[in-house]
């Protein structure tokens, strides 16, 4: 399990990670008055009980440029995901989707076991095994703007490899 | 998710063929059985078999199997819908079922207790703490994007199966093997798909959607499709006998995926081929067979083997590469972060506290097990003396086994001698006009008295044989009935017996001077021609004594 220090440090990040307006928000509702004077009067030799740092203690990552997603990966992708990046703006908005989400890989997270779930320590409920749900098909398949019968239709699963000159 | 796409191929390809997609419910389905029934109807074995071996020379198949096993339960795994094969399309789904938004899985706990019975029954040791992970896939039948499975901690590891099989020359000899199980994990199935290539899309049914799935992994241990059909049948067995899955594999309650390789002994494995859209044990061995034998003479031309799944082709007996998935597949497992970890627990060590409608206990689903195939068998064997193979024939058919042991309960023959006659006679006579057990003409209680008249010495075995027969062509009589109608009873007076062997003796006097050669053998020849003429009915013990009183003077 985590080490006290990890946890902190942890929550902290979470902290941080909070917009700006939200965080002030949090800060003056929640916070003791006495915690936030001392916070204010930037005595780092006193000791704090606040959980909050004085300082960041995150660095900025430092943006690399934006992943390259060649054709051959774009056209898998679509295909996998029946979507349709459409254009080069589009593939652009990607790459630069995955160069936010590549910052992530900057934290330094040796020897922390992860954490799959904020329930952790909870169990599971279990159901007992009775049938109070389904017949419901008509009200689904409204949902969905083409059905056949009462089928859903989707698109096929194998479409064929648009060429990349074709984009 | 392996399990997804089974069962779906017979159906996929006669969607290809309906031009309007309106008939299909009701067509399809009619059309998907037809066809299932034909073709369990049997089919001359063909087997590709190549005599030149160099390379592949000495060579084994290594075969490891998928074993996804629907639960019988009466609601989904994670929703509250019913579980039924062949409803209406999309009438089992609930909102969870159809992923939508804000919806979440609440797991069934008949569900958990149908695992942990099973791991238990395959010797595995339960995971006091199981955890749930999302595999995901673009598939259409499958609407939230991703399965939940049990991918890191799944709730039963480490277990071994121990089946047999009717192996050696003659396949008489019976072969005891054992398998490990790698592990049991809970999982949802998938919907299905029927592709409608005309119009060029694909229409979802979501009734399977979500139904509770037991994937069964066993390690790559065996050697022929022989024993992964062996293996196979025995665990259909033993989800049976314990209730936790139905095992129909027609209906698609048990499908098998099976992971095909071969090597030399010692060495490394070979790259695989994974064999899917397998729906009986005899198309399992088929397959595994064809394709061992497909990659021994792949390498033998100085090909190599392609990592990639196969389809088995019921017309033609063999595999064939299937479309998609043609590069590795990234399932992107992440944790499913809606779901605690589910925990099972022993009496002792249950917290206090906990509700008890919470609770799986391990030690009490234990106790409460049926008594399991293997045990069954032992128990018959013991119990009556009969051969180990008879006790597989008979647990294989709850009603079989009821038939056998009524009778038994109810003559004074031996077991050993009712047994003879349920394998031979009855069944015999059931399969030739296939027909059910439930089916027979000839009740238990008939069968017990034709037997008592035998063991009393009124007939002769081949006059019983004759009166079983007869008892098959009308029902409702007795055996005693039988035997009085057509004058059957054993023929025990002496003057007459004699009278017959002299007559006998006298037509067959080269018989008779080769007996007195020294040739006994030569007197059973004369046994046969006296019962001919009595139609079975002298008594073979006086009619030896007195045929060889008779050439020995």
């Amino acid at each position: 399990m985590f080490s006290n220090t990890v946890r902190r440090s942890l929550s902290y990040t979470t902290f941080y990670l909070r917009p700006i307006g939200h965080q002030r928000n949090a800060w003056l509702t929640s916070m003791a008055d006495q915690s936030v004077q001392r916070y204010n009067s930037n005595d780092t030799n006193h000791v704090h009980h606040s959980k909050i740092p004085p300082s960041p203690t995150w660095q900025p990552v430092k943006m690399t440029q934006p992943t390259q997603v060649p054709g051959e990966v774009v056209d898998k992708l679509e295909r996998l995901a029946l979507v349709d990046f459409q254009n080069q703006e589009g593939v652009e908005c990607l790459e630069k989707a995955i160069q936010f989400a590549d910052q992530l890989h900057s934290v330094d997270s040796a020897g922390v076991e992860p954490m799959d779930s904020v329930l952790y320590d909870r169990s599971m409920y279990l159901r007992k095994d009775s049938i109070n749900e389904g017949e419901c098909a008509e009200a689904l398949l409204q949902l969905s703007n083409h059905v056949v019968d009462e089928y859903f239709v989707a698109p096929p699963g194998n479409i064929p490899l648009v060429k990349n000159e074709e984009r | 998710m392996a399990a997804a796409s089974a069962g779906l191929g017979g159906m996929t390809s006669i969607c290809n063929k309906l031009k309007h997609v309106t008939v299909f419910t009701s067509t399809i389905i009619c059309h998907a059985l037809k066809r299932r029934i034909s073709i369990c109807i049997g089919r001359p074995q063909s087997q590709p078999q190549t005599k030149k071996k160099s390379v592949s020379q000495g060579m084994v198949g290594v075969v490891g199997l998928e074993i996804h096993a629907q639960i019988n339960s009466l609601s989904k795994l994670f929703s509250a819908a019913e579980v039924r094969f062949l409803a209406p399309p999309n009438s089992l789904v609930s909102f969870f079922d159809a992923s939508l938004p804000g919806t979440l899985p609440v797991l069934n706990k008949r569900c958990v207790e149908a695992a942990v019975m099973t791991g238990l029954a395959l010797n595995c040791s339960i995971n006091r703490k199981s955890l749930f992970d999302r595999k995901h896939y673009f598939y259409a039948d499958m609407p939230a994007g991703y399965q939940i499975t049990q991918q890191r901690l799944p709730i039963a590891v480490d277990g071994k199966l121990t089946y047999s099989y009717l192996g050696g020359h003659k396949r008489n000899q019976m072969v005891t093997k054992c398998v490990h199980i790698k592990q049991i994990q809970l999982e949802q199935d998938s919907g299905k798909s029927l592709h409608d290539e005309p119009h060029n899309q694909t229409l979802i049914d979501l009734n399977r959607a979500g139904v509770g799935l037991m994937e069964i992994v066993m390690e790559p241990e065996m050697s022929c499709g022989e024993e992964a059909a062996a293996a196979v049948r025995e665990l259909q067995l033993i989800l049976q006998t314990l209730g936790t899955c139905r095992g129909n594999m027609a209906e698609g309650q048990l499908r098998v995926d099976a992971n095909v390789s071969v090597h030399m002994p010692g060495e490394p494995l070979g790259i695989r081929t994974e064999v899917k859209n397998i729906n009986s044990a005899r198309f399992l061995a088929r397959a595994i067979d064809y394709e061992i034998q497909r990659q021994k003479e792949l390498l033998e031309q100085g090909g190599a083997v392609q990592n990639e799944t196969r389809a088995f082709d019921q017309k033609t007996s063999t595999t064939v590469p299937m479309r998609d998935k043609e590069d590795f597949q990234d399932y992107r497992f992440m944790p499913e972060p809606n779901l605690p970890p589910l925990r099972v627990y022993d009496s002792v060590s249950v917290p206090a506290g906990l509700d008890p409608s919470q609770l799986v206990l391990v030690d009490e689903l234990q106790a409460c097990l049926p008594e399991l195939p293997s045990v069954r068998r032992d128990r018959l064997v013991q119990t009556y003396s009969i051969l180990p193979e008879h006790s597989f024939t008979l647990v294989n058919d709850d009603k079989l086994l009821d038939y056998f042991e009524s009778v038994v309960k109810s003559t004074k023959a031996a077991p050993t001698k009712v047994i003879g006659w349920v394998m031979k006679e009855l069944v015999g006579l059931l399969n030739q006009q296939n027909l059910e057990i439930s089916q027979s003409p000839v009740s238990p209680h008939t069968l017990a008295e034709l037997l008592d008249l035998l063991e009393a010495g009124h007939i002769s075995s081949s006059a019983a044989k004759h009166v079983f027969q007869e008892l098959w062509k009308s029902p409702g009589k007795s055996a005693e009935q039988i035997v009085q109608e057509q004058d059957l009873g054993l023929l025990s007076d002496p003057a007459q017996l004699r009278s017959i062997c002299q007559t006998v003796v006298d037509t067959h006097p080269e018989q008779v001077r080769a007996i007195k050669q020294g040739n006994q053998k030569v007197l059973n020849k004369l046994m046969g021609e006296v019962q001919k003429d009595t139609k079975g009915r002298a008594n073979p013990v006086q009619l030896r004594a007195i045929l060889q009183e008779m050439v020995s003077t």
